[in-house]
Order: C-alpha cells, then structure tokens, then sequence
C-alpha cells in the first residue's frame, strides 16, 4: 500500500479526536484520523449516549409501572405494562447508528480521510495502520494521541460470565432479576439506577464510606433517598471478593470484616476507567507520563515535539466535553492559531436520579483554596415548576467570592438539571457575580428560577424562600 | 464619600524640602490601604510615601522633580463611606450647589454611569476657574480598578480571552474595568492603544513615539558630577595587566581559614592596601584639586571611596582612615558600607570627602575601562574582570590568573610618568602580596 502522508494524523475517533479532526479540516489542515472501530469512541458507541437512552427507556417503563400500580398521584392508570428488551436496545442502537453515521459524514464534510485500523506508532512521525487490506503507513508533521479509556477490571472479578462491563450492561439481551454494582461511581449509579427501574433487584457495593465519593454529601443526599424508595440496596464500606461458586452471588466483605454474600445474576463491575495506553506503542515514542497518563502542558503537547494528547488519555476528568474542548484547540494550534487551555470550569453532570450538576468549585473546595464565600441555596420544593414535574427533590446552590462577589462554583441536584449545566458554565466562564445572575430575568415557570433565587439568597434577599 | 489629604511626610533629620522622583500612581487610581503613592528623595535617601487609606486619587500635588516642603499637601484620595467634610482642608475648592448644578450640563458627560459627588464638585472648579475646561480629564473608562491580587486569574469572558490570546495580550497585564475587574473589550483596546509593549510573536515592527524620561534625584547628581569631571579634569588613563594569581591563592587561603568574626576577604582590601603602601611613596596621588583657587590639597589621611551600584544608581561610600585599617577591618568597612549604600541607610559623611577612588565592577569589569576620576581628586584605580590567561614564562606558556588595571589621572597635575610609577608598584606590590604587609 502507498504511503500516506499528512499534516495532522488524529488517533482515535472519539469525541475528542472527531472534533480535532473536524475542526482541522475546517482550518484547512491536511488531516487523517484512524479508528479501529466506529467514529464516535466510547461517549456515541458505548458510554454517554447509549446510557442515556438505556435510562430514559427506564423512566418511562417506571413512569408505566407507576400508572399501573396506582402509586402515581396524575390519576393515569393503564394496564400492567410490559419492555420488550430487544425493540428498546434496537432503538438506542438507531440512535447511536444515526450520531456514528453523523460523524463520518461530517469528518468527510471537513475533508478528513477515515483510515479504518488500529494504528502503532514506529517513531514520532510516523504510524502504522493494521487495515483489513494489509498495513498502511502514515506518516504525518503533527499527531494527536486520542487513544480514550476503557473500564477497569477488578482482578478477582474479571470480565466475562456473569462479570461484565459498561459496555455489556449497554446491551443487556434480558433483565437480571438481581444485579450487584460493584463501585458506586457515577457509572454504576446510573446504570445501576435504570436497571432498577426495569425490574432488577440491584445491590450497590462501594468501598468508600459514600457512593459518589465526587460530590459532596449535600448533592448526593436526593439522589440516595431515590435509590432507597427504587429498592436498591446501597453498601458502603464494603468489598467485592469474588464471585460465589456454584450461586448467583457476589461475596462481599464488610467494614467490619464479617464476609457475606449478595444475590447477583450478574455483576455489573464500575470501578473507573483507565487511560489507553498499550497496543499503540507508546514504547517506540517514550512519552512522559503522569501516573498513569500521559503528561501534557497547557496546549496538549507531550513531552515530543510534533505530539499532542487529548482526551480520557491525558488525566481527570475523563469527560467527553474536556476532549472535544482540548481536540478543538489542539486543531487550531496546528493550524498556526495561538491558543492555550483556558478554561475556568468543566462541568461534570452526573444522570442519576435526580440529577446532579456541577460546575467550578464546591464550598469546601473553595474554602479549601482559602477563600472567603458566600453561598445561597434554594431548594425546589419552593419551585414552582419543580412541582409541576413531580420533581421538587433537590436544589440550586451557588458559591461566591464574598468580597466581590464573583461566583467560584454553582451545584445542582434535581430532575432535568443537566439542562442548567449550560447557564451554570456561561456565568463561571463569563465571570459572573452574583448580581449578574440575579439581575437576570429568568423565565417564569421554569426550573432555572431556583438559579437567580439562589444567587439572591447568597446576596441576603431571596424572594421565594 | 471624603477626601483625605496626605501631606509630605517629615522624611527625617531635620530636612525641610525634599524632592520628588517617582509617581507609582495617577489620577483616578483606585489605591489600596498601605500601596505605595510615590517616593521622595533627600539628600542621602529615597523615601516611599504610603497611602493610609484605600480610595481613589483625585489629585497630585507635585511634578517629578519638583522640591516640595516637608508638610504641604501632595495627594488628595477620595474615602468611600466617611462623611467628613470635604471642605475640612482649606484648599479644596469652594463648592455652591448652584455653580454646580449650572456648570454640570456643561461638562462632556463621561461614558460610566457611575459619578460621585467630588469628581463633579472638582469639574466645576475646572469650568469656573478659567476658560481651559477643556483640558482632558481622564475619563472614568481610564480609571484602572483596584490592582489584582498576586495568583489570580484575570476575570475575562471567553470572547476577550480569545482576542486576548490571538493578539499576544498577557491578560494578567490589562487592568479591567468592569464588575470585580472584569476585563472587557474596551479594556483590550484601551491596553493595546496605550502600552508601549508590542505584542509578543507579531513578528518584527515598527515603533513610534519617544519616552520622556525626567532626569531627576541621584541620576541628576550623578550627571552633574560627570559633567564637572569631564570638562574640568584631562584624563589620561593608564592599563597594565597584573599577575593575580599570588594574591588569589593568598586571599583562598585567608577565607578558607577564616574564623568566625572575620569577613570574607575579596581582592579589593587587598588592592586598598596596596595603594595605602603606594601612596605613602607618593602623596601627590592622594590630593584633591582646587581649580578655582589653583591649590592641591595634598591629604595625610587615605579615605578611599568605593565607587558602588545601586538600584538607583552610582553612589561613592568611603572607606575613611584606610591608613589606619587593617586586612581585614578594610573588608569590613567596605561591605558594610556597600550595605548601607544599598539600603539607602548611609549617612552623608560616609558618602563624601574620598581623597582616591577604586571602581570595579566585578565580573563585569571587561578587559579595560576609562574611569571618570572623582573630581576634585586627581586619580581613580579601575578594576577589571579577572581571568585566567596564558603567560610566556621563557619556556612555555603557564596559566596565570590575569586582572588589568585602568587608572585614571588629572594629567593637569599628574605626569604620565608619575602615573606610570604609581601603576607600576601597585602591579610589583599585589604580585609579590607579602610586600604589601612588610612595615616600612
């Protein structure tokens, strides 16, 4: 096969290489991505969009269940409703076939050539593609390293059987009747949570003292006392040891060192993610690492010149939106633009039921930079629209600089509030003050009213509360 | 809102005037509790005048340059939240609500919305007190907000950090106006209009403009010294180069085996000593001369001044009696000199009257220098860098750790022939150390 040769080779075509590569081929960068599967990475194929469909299936097959048994107030009743597992995977697999098919058409819309393969690396200007016609050489002036994550295996729980990933859980062909979730991340919680709602009886095993160990026990409050009225058993400071022989179960060890068992048909196993670091062969290169990461600077570059990192590859938080932040910066850096990680705030939503958002600093975090603060909460049950949505569980809570007010970090917890995500981000990275948000005429009914009402309690005048 | 004057600070010892170098603000800043205002200059010292409270500048009572009387009111900061009475000080201007409230419409409304009390009361003053009202006035769009703290990031939309980066702006520099010092876009372009600070990576290009720089302080004592010196005095210099490489294994020695309360030795105390022995051969060196009476001051005492840098420039500390100072008490006196001359703590006696001056300039001292000699002395001993040359010893070439001396001499009174003598037995004594320590 005849050489490629290219300005920007891109590897990987996940969310944060398909950006990088897009937005090059805009700029008018010569540019190749290599996929060794389909474009989209984990976020379209296995991770962000294919749990969000699994769970809003799960909503509204409880919304049903509810409606049936007669514990929904609306007076709705109907039947006793039955999923037909294989349609509802069907229609997550349309969704994620039509965003995929989105993404290639857009990469040749912008002129990128997709090279199907898993690509090594032979030195830092060029990489070969194991294709399905034989290797394919690239060689390229620029290479982005966008290689994602891929879920942890527990040693004593490896995957396969009864033991199985993210990924599977995805695809589920029936519902357990018991399931245990090994790590009470926000993976397994929301995983958990749908398959719940579905009909399992699930059993969350998390080693630390709380589930969510990312937020603070404030904003996971709602979110536990959901699980509860779900049915699903949560354990904390507790392990997972191994499969039980011979029993559909999990055995566990509790904090107290006394050994039991957990009914489990199958083992969701959620304990992080790990940087994709082999296969590739960062040997031939010798990038420098953090921890198990590779280490880049404020605009991606590794520690070779010619050598960008995007993504789940290079550290926390392994978001998609950190990676398609950094892929398009990166594409404009190779383009000749001047550009640099300046982000004040990533935001991280977690879809549990509620919802959790969270954008900058946290109050203990703030506090812990030596700040001085002013924080304003407003709880939904004084919302409105909340009410309206059966959805009064939770809160708005916005953290401020107290002497000039600036706001440092806005928290929700609540139905739908991934959507406030956006006006959360735009005020921290507008540098709002509290008086901007405040000052804003927030529509009536709507849920981000508990936004400005919470800016107005930090500020001492708060209407609704 | 109030106005706080500050008055010149009594600056110390007895001084009645002082003169002022600096302005670290401007009219319209917002100053912090305790942030330096400016710096005035005595005599012997540079002193920097705090503010006392945290407000904003609405008037500098001083040019750079000019001599204020210790007393008089140099600075008036706006107070927020004091209701004193404005008119507590005799000199604020005389307000009647009915000038202002007639001249106000007159008077460009500026831009901001925000507009206190004593920036109208002041406009007033402008319009009635004469006809050139129109004087620019900075704008409250140019009032920079209250410096930022150390570590902060610069609070800017995305849109202004883009522009920012694209156009090599380091945002940490430009002072931003808006709510909490949000930099906004009129910022960027009031940054870019006014800094001299071409962007970073734009490639080469042309500047404009001249920069003013008052000359003032030390930096118009130390022109005036080299002005007299230069046009009263014939110089006539004289290099030589010296084998140091004696006297540095002497001096290593020394330090090595220092005790506790000796000094570290360098090579000038033992250049002091050796111009001590040279000049008790020839006492026509160490003299100051009165051109004006046409007499030489022939001196019996040594003082030897030390021509030593500062951050605000050249100053002369002396070594008074060198005579009568040993190795090490020379070592002494010199760094403690050299200290005070930094900080500023010298008193007028030690930085004046030297009958001979030594210059070095260390590492930077260069292969030869012209020395300025210290007018109204006749000679100056220049140091130069020390480094290790090859030196022809008849066979072969050796390493030989080299220093030249440049010297410089009032030729009206000294002969190139005396001058050569002097160099010539400071070069036989700091090669041959022992000589210089041997009585007589």
């Amino acid at each position: 096969m005849k050489d490629i040769v290219c300005k920007l080779l891109v590897i990987g075509a996940g969310p944060g290489g398909y950006v990088c590569a897009i937005r090059a081929g805009q700029l008018g960068v010569d540019t190749v991505i290599v996929e060794k599967s389909k474009p989209g990475g984990t976020c379209l194929n296995i991770g962000c969009i294919p749990s969000k469909a699994l769970i809003h299936a799960a909503d509204e097959f409880l919304k049903a269940r509810h409606f049936a048994d007669g514990t929904d107030p609306l007076g709705i009743t109907l039947a006793s409703p039955s999923i037909d597992l294989k349609k509802t995977v069907a229609w997550k697999d349309r969704i994620v076939g039509r965003l995929t098919m989105g993404v290639s058409g857009l990469l040749k819309k912008a002129g990128v050539k997709t090279v199907q393969g898993t690509a090594r690396f032979r030195d830092g200007k060029t990489v070969a593609v194991e294709t399905e016609t034989g290797e394919q050489i690239i060689r390229a002036e620029t290479i982005v390293i966008a290689t994602g994550s891929a879920p942890v295996e527990l040693p004593f729980l490896p995957f396969g059987g009864p033991v199985i990933s993210s990924t599977e859980a995805l695809s589920p062909a029936e519902i357990p009747e018991s399931l245990a979730v090994v790590g009470g991340g926000y993976i397994g919680l929301e995983l958990g949570t749908a398959f719940a709602k579905l009909g399992s009886r699930v059993t969350v095993v998390e080693a630390m003292p709380r589930i969510l160990p990312l937020w603070d026990a404030e904003l996971t409050r709602s979110v536990l006392k959901r699980l509860e009225a779900l049915g699903v058993t949560v354990l904390t400071e507790t392990k997972a040891r191994g499969l039980v022989s011979g029993a559909a179960a999990l055995s566990i060890e509790r904090a107290d060192g006394t050994e039991g068992r957990v009914d489990a048909e199958k083992v969701l196993v959620t304990v992080g993610r790990r940087p994709v670091v082999e296969d590739w062969g960062l040997e031939e290169i010798d990038l420098d690492r953090d921890g198990r990461f590779i280490r880049i600077d404020d605009q991606c570059r590794t520690s070779m010149r010619g050598i960008y990192a995007i993504g789940d590859v290079t550290g926390e938080p392994m978001l998609a939106h950190r990676a398609m932040a950094q892929g398009e910066m990166v594409a404009e850096i190779v383009a000749g633009k001047t550009r640099s990680w300046d982000k004040r705030a990533i935001p991280a939503v977690c879809f549990t039921d509620p919802e959790i958002v969270s954008v900058g600093l946290s109050p203990e975090e703030a506090r812990k930079a030596g700040r001085e603060i002013k924080i304003g909460q407003f709880p939904f049950t004084a919302n409105g629209r909340a009410m309206t949505l059966q959805g009064e569980d939770g809160f708005v809570r916005v953290v401020a600089k107290a002497d000039d007010h600036v706001v440092l970090g806005i928290q929700a917890v609540g139905a739908g509030v991934s959507e406030l995500s956006a006006t959360f981000s735009l005020a921290i990275e507008m540098g709002a003050r509290l008086e901007d948000i405040s000052g804003t005429i927030h529509a009536h009914p709507t849920m981000s009213e508990g936004f400005a009402e919470a800016a107005l309690k930090a500020l001492g005048h708060a209407i609704h509360i | 809102m109030a106005e706080h004057v500050i008055k010149l600070p009594d600056v110390g010892e007895g001084i009645a005037e002082a003169e002022l170098v600096e302005w670290s603000v401007k009219v319209g800043d917002i100053v912090r509790e305790d942030a330096v205002l400016g710096a005035v200059m005595t005599d012997k010292a540079t002193v920097e005048i705090p503010s006392p409270v945290e407000g904003k500048i609405t008037w500098l009572g001083a040019e750079i340059g000019d001599t204020v009387a210790i007393g008089s009111p140099i600075v008036k900061i706006e107070v927020a939240g004091e209701t004193t009475s404005p008119a507590r000080d005799g000199d604020s201007p005389a307000q009647t609500p009915k000038a202002a409230s007639a001249a106000a419409p007159a008077e460009p409304q500026p831009t901001a919305p925000a507009k206190d009390h004593s920036v109208e009361v002041k406009a007033v003053q402008q319009v009635a007190g004469s006809s050139t009202a129109a004087k620019p006035r900075p704008g409250p769009t140019a009032g920079y907000g209250p410096p930022r703290p150390e570590g902060e990031k610069p609070l800017a939309s995305p849109a202004v950090r883009l522009r920012a980066t694209e156009a090599g702006i380091d945002l940490r520099q430009v002072p931003g106006t808006g709510p909490a010092g949000r930099i906004t876009h009129a910022d960027i372009e009031a940054f870019v209009a006014r800094g001299p600070q071409a962007p970073a990576g734009a490639g080469l290009r042309r500047r404009e403009g001249v920069e003013q720089v008052k000359v003032v302080g030390l930096r118009r004592k130390i022109a005036e010294k080299m002005a007299l010196a230069k046009s009263r005095i014939a110089h006539i210099t004289y290099v030589e180069e010296i084998d140091v490489t004696a006297v540095e294994e002497l001096r290593a020695k020394l330090n090595a085996e220092k005790k506790p309360d000796r000094p570290k030795v360098t090579l000038l105390p033992f250049l002091m000593r050796a111009m001590v022995k040279a000049l008790g051969e020839q006492s026509s060196m160490n003299a100051t001369f009165d051109d004006d009476a046409g007499v030489i001051n022939r001196h019996a005492a040594i003082h030897i001044g030390i021509a030593t840098q500062t951050p605000s420039g050249l100053v002369v500390p002396v070594v008074r009696h060198a005579e009568a100072r040993d190795l090490f008490d020379c070592a002494t006196e010199m760094l403690r000199l050299a200290e005070a001359a930094r900080n500023g703590t010298a008193t007028r006696e030690e930085m004046g009257g030297s009958t001979i001056t030594i210059t070095s300039l260390g590492a930077m001292g260069g292969v030869s220098t012209t020395p300025v000699v210290n007018y109204p002395e006749v000679a100056i001993v220049g140091v130069n860098k020390m480094m290790v040359r090859p030196v022809w010893d008849g066979t072969q070439f050796i390493p030989r750790k080299m220093m030249n001396l440049s010297s410089s001499f009032d030729h009206r009174v000294i002969d190139g022939w005396d001058a050569a003598v002097f160099v010539q037995r400071l070069k036989t004594l700091l090669e041959t150390p022992a000589l210089i320590f041997l009585e007589g």
